[in-house]
C-alpha cells in the first residue's frame, strides 16, 4: 500500500515538473510583460513535434532535446518580434484574443505540416526501461529522467533569478518597467530573452511529454490551462509560487484521481484554485505585493 | 457620459441595423426556400443559436466590462438540463435519485434557465469578488470544472455527449423551418429584453460601473451586487441558447463547452461590436460564414481565420458594425 502511494508521489510529481516549465515561462511573460499569452501551449506542442521529428530523422534523443529548445524558442522569439511586441500596451481582452488567434493559426499549420495523425515519439532502450527503486519496486526510467531535469531546471531558474545580472534585471522589470527603462536597460531585448526563454521551457516541456502523452494537434491548449491554474494559485510573476504551485496541483491531480470518484477528479484542481483565490486573490507568493 | 448621444445619429443608424438584421434573418427561410437550399435554414439556426449567447456575452464584456472566459460553460448546462431530463423522460430513472425525466417544453425550458442562472450566480458569487487578470482566470476555472464534471458523468454519456430520442414537446415534429421561426421569435424577444435592461436605471449602473468602478463606489452604489445579477441574467440566458441547441442537434456534447468555445463567443461579440447587443447576432453570422466560405477554399480555413482575426482586433477593435455606426455607443 505504501509502494502503491509512492509511485502516485512520483507521477504527480514529474507531473508537476511538467507543470512547472510550462508555468516558469509564463508566469515571467505575464509578471514582467503584463501579457497574458494563451499561445503559450501552442509553444509547448511545436516542441514536442519539433523533438518528435528530430528523433524520428536521427534517432538522438540529445539532437531531439536541441531542436525542442532552440527551434522552439526561435519560434518564441519570432512571435515576440512580429506580434506579441505590440501587445503590451494593450487591455487584457485583447491580448487574450490575439493570442488566440495564434493557436489557431499554429494549431492548423501544424495539421498541414505534419498531419491530423498523433505522431509516435519511441524513446531508445536506455531510457525506454524501468529502474528499480526500493525492493521490488519499479519506476519507468524516462519519469524519473522527467523529474530530475525538472528539479535541475528549476534549481537554474533559481539561480539565474537570484545571482545573475540577467535576472536582476528581470527581476528589477518585474517590479518597476518605467523606472528600469529609465535607468537605461533596453528592455525590449530584455523582454525578447525572457520570451525566447519562456519559449524554450515551454518546447523542453514538449519534448518530455512527448513519449508520454501523444504528440497531436490541440495538445497544449489543455496543459495550457493547467499551467494557467498553476501561475495563477502561485501567484503571477513569481517562478518560486510557480514551482510550489506546479507540484501543489501535480500532486492533487494524481491523487485525485486514485482516490476521488471520477466525476470530481477532474474537478480537483480547480476546486483548489478557486478556492486560493478566493482566500488570497494574488495567489501564495504575489510577486508584486 | 456617451449615452447622450443616444439621442442623435448613432441611435438611429442603430435601429435601422437592428432593423435590417432582422429583415435579413426573415428572408432566409424564404429566400432558402425559394433557391431550394435548405441547407441555409440550418445554417441561420445555428447562427442566431451562437448569436443569442453571444448577446448574453456582450451584456457583460461590451457593457458590464467583465471579461468572462467561461461563458459557453453555461450555454452546455442549458443543453445538459434538456438532455438529462430528456433521457429520464425516455430511459425512466430519475437524476440524483430525486427528479423525474420529462420532455414538456413548458416544465424543460424553465427548468433549463433557471439552473443555467442559478450556475452563473454561484460562480459570480466568487469570482467577482475579482477583477482583471485573476477574473479571466477563475471564470476560466470555474467553466473547466463544469466542464470536466460532464466528461466525467457517464451516466449521461460523458466524453461521447448525450443523443435525445426527439425535441421536446410539442415541438417534437416540427419541421426546421418551423424551427426557424421559433428561434428567431426567441432571439427577438431576448435582444428586445437586453436592450431594454441596458437601457434602464439597471443598465446605467452597470455602465457607469464599467467606465468608473471607484466612483461608483463612492456614491454609493453596491457594483458587486449589480454585477452579480447581471452575471446571473447573461447565464440565463446562454443557457436558454443551450436549450435552443440542444433541441435543434438533439444532441448534447462537453465538446459544447470546452474553453476555446467560450473564447470563440468572445472572439464572435468583438467582431460584432463590443456594447452594441445585436452586435452579437452580426459577430456570429460573420464567424460561421467565414468558416463556410474560407471551408469552401480549404479545410484548414484556421490558417487564413486567425491571423485575419488578429488584424481585426489590432486595427479594427470595435468591430464590423462601427464601420456602419461611426462609433459605439460606449466609446
Amino acid at each position: 500500500m505504501a509502494l502503491f502511494y509512492l509511485e502516485q508521489a512520483l507521477n504527480g510529481l514529474q507531473f508537476g515538473v511538467l507543470l512547472f516549465l510550462m508555468a516558469a515561462g509564463l508566469t515571467l511573460v505575464f509578471g514582467i510583460m503584463n501579457l497574458i499569452n494563451l499561445a503559450h501551449g501552442s509553444l509547448y506542442m511545436l516542441g514536442a513535434y519539433f523533438a518528435a521529428t528530430m528523433l524520428t530523422a536521427t534517432g538522438s534523443m540529445l539532437l531531439a532535446l536541441l531542436a525542442a529548445t532552440l527551434a522552439t524558442a526561435l519560434c518564441g522569439w519570432l512571435l515576440e518580434v512580429v506580434l506579441f511586441g505590440r501587445l503590451y500596451r494593450r487591455d487584457h481582452l485583447d491580448q487574450v484574443l490575439c493570442t488566440f488567434g495564434v493557436i489557431l493559426f499554429l494549431n492548423e499549420l501544424v495539421r498541414i505540416i505534419w498531419g491530423p495523425v498523433a505522431l509516435p515519439m519511441d524513446l531508445p532502450p536506455v531510457l525506454a526501461g524501468s529502474v528499480r527503486l526500493v525492493g521490488d519496486f519499479t519506476y519507468p526510467t524516462f519519469r524519473l529522467v522527467i523529474i530530475a531535469v525538472g528539479l535541475v531546471v528549476a534549481a537554474m531558474m533559481f539561480v539565474l533569478i537570484t545571482r545573475t545580472r540577467l535576472g536582476m534585471r528581470i527581476r528589477a522589470g518585474a517590479a518597476d518597467r518605467a523606472m528600469v527603462a529609465a535607468l537605461g536597460v533596453d528592455i525590449r531585448s530584455l523582454y525578447s530573452y525572457v520570451f525566447a526563454l519562456g519559449a524554450a521551457l515551454a518546447g523542453l516541456a514538449g519534448y518530455m511529454a512527448g513519449p508520454i502523452l501523444a504528440v497531436q494537434v490541440g495538445m497544449g491548449d489543455s496543459v495550457l490551462v493547467l499551467a494557467l491554474v498553476v501561475i495563477v494559485i502561485g501567484g503571477i510573476g513569481s517562478v518560486r509560487g510557480a514551482l510550489v504551485a506546479a507540484l501543489l496541483v501535480g500532486l492533487v491531480d494524481t491523487f485525485g484521481r486514485v482516490l476521488l470518484p471520477a466525476a470530481l477528479a477532474d474537478m480537483g484542481i480547480y476546486t483548489v484554485m478557486a478556492a486560493v483565490l478566493f482566500v488570497r486573490p494574488d495567489g501564495l507568493f504575489a510577486a508584486r505585493g | 457620459m456617451r449615452t447622450l448621444t443616444s439621442r442623435g445619429g448613432v441611435a438611429w443608424r442603430r435601429r435601422v441595423v437592428f432593423v435590417l438584421v432582422f429583415a435579413l434573418l426573415i428572408a432566409v427561410p424564404i429566400v432558402a426556400g425559394a433557391l431550394g437550399q435548405p441547407f441555409y435554414i440550418r445554417l441561420f439556426t445555428r447562427i442566431m443559436i451562437l448569436g443569442l449567447a453571444a448577446i448574453s456575452l456582450d451584456l457583460l464584456l461590451g457593457y458590464g466590462g467583465m471579461v468572462s472566459l467561461g461563458h459557453a460553460a453555461f450555454v452546455g448546462v442549458g443543453a445538459y438540463s434538456v438532455g438529462i431530463l430528456a433521457y429520464h423522460a425516455d430511459n425512466g430513472g430519475r437524476l440524483f435519485g430525486l427528479f423525474g425525466g420529462s420532455d414538456a417544453a413548458w416544465i424543460v425550458w424553465p427548468v433549463a434557465v433557471a439552473v443555467g442562472g442559478f450556475a452563473a450566480f454561484v460562480v459570480g458569487l466568487v469570482s467577482l469578488r475579482t477583477r482583471g487578470f485573476s477574473f479571466i482566470m477563475i471564470t476560466l476555472a470555474f467553466a473547466q470544472m463544469i466542464y470536466y464534471f460532464f466528461v466525467s458523468w457517464q451516466t449521461y454519456g460523458g466524453d461521447d455527449g448525450l443523443q435525445m430520442m426527439s425535441r421536446n414537446r410539442p415541438i417534437a415534429d416540427f419541421t426546421n423551418v418551423q424551427f426557424y421561426w421559433l428561434v428567431l421569435v426567441c432571439l427577438l424577444l431576448a435582444t428586445l429584453l437586453v436592450d431594454r435592461v441596458i437601457g434602464s436605471r439597471f443598465g446605467m449602473v452597470l455602465r457607469g460601473a464599467r467606465q468608473n468602478d471607484r466612483r461608483m463606489r463612492a456614491i454609493g452604489v453596491p457594483v458587486y451586487r449589480y454585477r452579480l445579477a447581471a452575471f446571473t441574467l447573461a447565464g440565463a440566458i446562454a443557457a436558454f441558447s443551450g436549450v435552443l441547441l440542444a433541441n435543434s442537434e438533439t444532441f448534447v456534447s462537453p465538446a459544447t463547452m470546452s474553453w476555446l468555445r467560450s473564447a470563440e463567443l468572445i472572439v464572435m461579440v468583438v467582431m460584432g461590436g463590443m456594447g452594441t447587443v445585436h452586435g452579437g447576432i452580426i459577430g456570429a453570422a460573420v464567424y460561421s460564414l467565414l468558416e463556410l466560405i474560407l471551408g469552401n477554399y480549404t479545410e484548414h480555413w484556421q490558417i487564413i481565420f486567425g491571423p485575419f482575426f488578429i488584424l481585426v482586433v489590432l486595427f479594427a477593435r470595435r468591430g464590423f458594425l462601427s464601420l456602419v455606426l461611426g462609433e459605439s455607443r460606449e466609446g
